[in-house]
């Protein structure tokens, strides 16, 4: 039987190696949170305009996006900005666009659910107080939509956290990699692995079930 | 800029007697049977643990619940990671597991949870009478579950499982991380040795979204044959 020694995990090594890969992760995650949601929405917009030169390019980008693996869009946005731009681009960087561009796919397709759960009457009636589009979209629709689609957006969010671990395929620094580095340095990659789960594990269980009892809140009211 | 495009990459040879189109061949086989052999553990896993999660009976409920949050809650390379390097040393009689063999575990009970989720919901989904009514003919419960609740219940949930099914797909890609010589790992490595990424990208991104259709094109024949009759979407 193996015999785990976790005695080597300590507040010098979290300082050292993995409070670096923690701050990575939750700022790729928030990062990408906000602003998935604010390109998803747009695309969510374009693709219920009834325009066509609006629908097609944002719907072809939805679908693309959610067709690839994730590895592949991180390996393809790694490839392709210092194509584009001329110049090599950290991970880290190349990861913060990767990640909004890849999450704004999926916010998108939650945001226009939730638009189109909105009561056709809540739209007339914003047009009969005479609001334009936009004000319609500011002040009646959209609000409602967040609202109501809170729950499975932060849900996502959760997912979107677990996913920030495959940058690992770029090698930036983030949880996963601090705890991996530990790991090697100090000769315990077994245990170092384990924590990392439970690190993972506990901090997903938090958020989701802080989403579960927001969701309960937010029913009873509605 | 016009990008000048080197197609006849994939004839070169890899130095190892074949060229970089049968490399990439036969790692679409291995994305392939890696995410097949995870389905089927998928499914079979899933399908139990989704059916104990609606027994009256509390613990098999509170198990049930368990292995799905644990298995929910850890992301897919860190499950890959621990049955990769935490599992063998562990468990003695795994050490000489093949590595394609931990994969398809990771890869399968990741996915059981997901697909644990949507038996249940089909399960619930169906009226309370249904199982009321198996009891009341005098069927057990494990031939109610056998013969009125199960099978209606899996014909429900074809179109969930078809998602999951195209998403162990794109989640196979994960097993690049323990070298397995999938398409993932074939791009990251024909990259590097050809420095032609974007053909080799390209040629892999194709046969992701090609494996994903047939997937779906196969799932969707499957629906279509075993619909149920006044569904929403089901036949006459």
């Amino acid at each position: 039987m193996l015999d785990l020694d976790l005695s080597f995990f300590s507040a010098d090594l979290f300082r050292n190696f993995i409070l670096k890969g923690l701050v990575f992760s939750v700022q790729l995650t928030v990062v990408a949170m906000l602003g998935g949601i604010v390109f998803g929405t747009a695309l969510a917009l374009m693709r219920l305009s009834g325009a066509k030169w609006l629908a097609l390019p944002a719907t072809a980008y939805v679908n693309g996006m959610r067709s690839i693996p994730l590895v592949m869009v991180i390996l393809w946005f790694f490839l392709l900005i210092p194509f584009i731009i001329g110049r090599p681009i950290g991970a880290e960087l190349s990861a913060f666009i990767t990640f909004t561009a890849f999450e704004a796919a999926y916010y998108s397709e939650i945001m226009r659910a939730g638009i189109q759960s909105i009561p056709r009457g809540q739209v007339h009636a914003g047009q009969a107080v005479g609001l334009s589009y936009a004000q319609n979209m500011r002040y009646v629709i959209l609000p409602q939509a967040f609202r109501n689609m809170l729950p499975v957006l932060l849900t996502q969010t959760i997912i979107l956290f677990q996913d920030t671990s495959l940058v690992y395929a770029i090698g930036a620094y983030d949880l996963l990699k601090g705890f991996e580095v530990s790991g090697k340095n100090l000769n315990r990659p077994i245990e170092a692995y384990l924590l990392a789960a439970v690190c993972y594990f506990a901090i997903c269980f938090l958020l989701s079930y802080l989403v579960k009892r927001l969701q309960r809140r937010i029913a009873i009211v509605r | 800029m016009a990008y000048r495009w080197e197609w006849d990459v994939f004839l070169r040879d890899t130095g190892g007697g074949q060229s970089y189109l049968e490399w990439m061949l036969s790692a679409w086989g291995w994305t392939l049977s890696v995410a097949a052999c995870a389905w089927v553990v998928a499914l079979a896993f899933g399908s139990v643990i989704g059916t104990v999660r609606t027994l009256p009976s509390r613990g098999w409920v509170l198990a049930g619940n368990a292995w799905v949050e644990l298995f929910r809650n850890i992301p897919l390379l860190v499950q890959i990671f621990l049955w990769y390097h935490v599992v063998p040393a562990l468990v003695p009689p795994m050490r000489e597991a093949p590595s394609f063999l931990l994969v398809v575990f990771a890869l399968g009970f990741f996915t059981s949870a997901r697909v644990a989720e949507q038996v249940r919901a089909g399960i619930q989904s169906l009226p309370g009478g249904q199982r009321m009514a198996g009891l009341a003919v005098g069927l057990t419960l494990a031939q109610t579950y056998r013969y009125v609740i199960l099978p209606m219940a899996f014909r429900i949930i074809v179109p969930p499982l078809t998602s999951e099914a195209m998403n162990i797909i794109k989640n196979s890609s994960v097993a690049f991380a323990v070298s397995i010589a999938e398409l993932t790992l074939f791009a990251l490595q024909a990259q590097e040795e050809t420095s032609r990424g974007i053909e080799v990208y390209l040629a892999v991104t194709g046969l992701y979204m090609l494996s994903a259709f047939a997937v779906n094109r196969v799932m969707a024949g499957i629906e279509r044959r075993v619909r149920v009759p006044g569904y929403v979407g089901g036949g006459r």
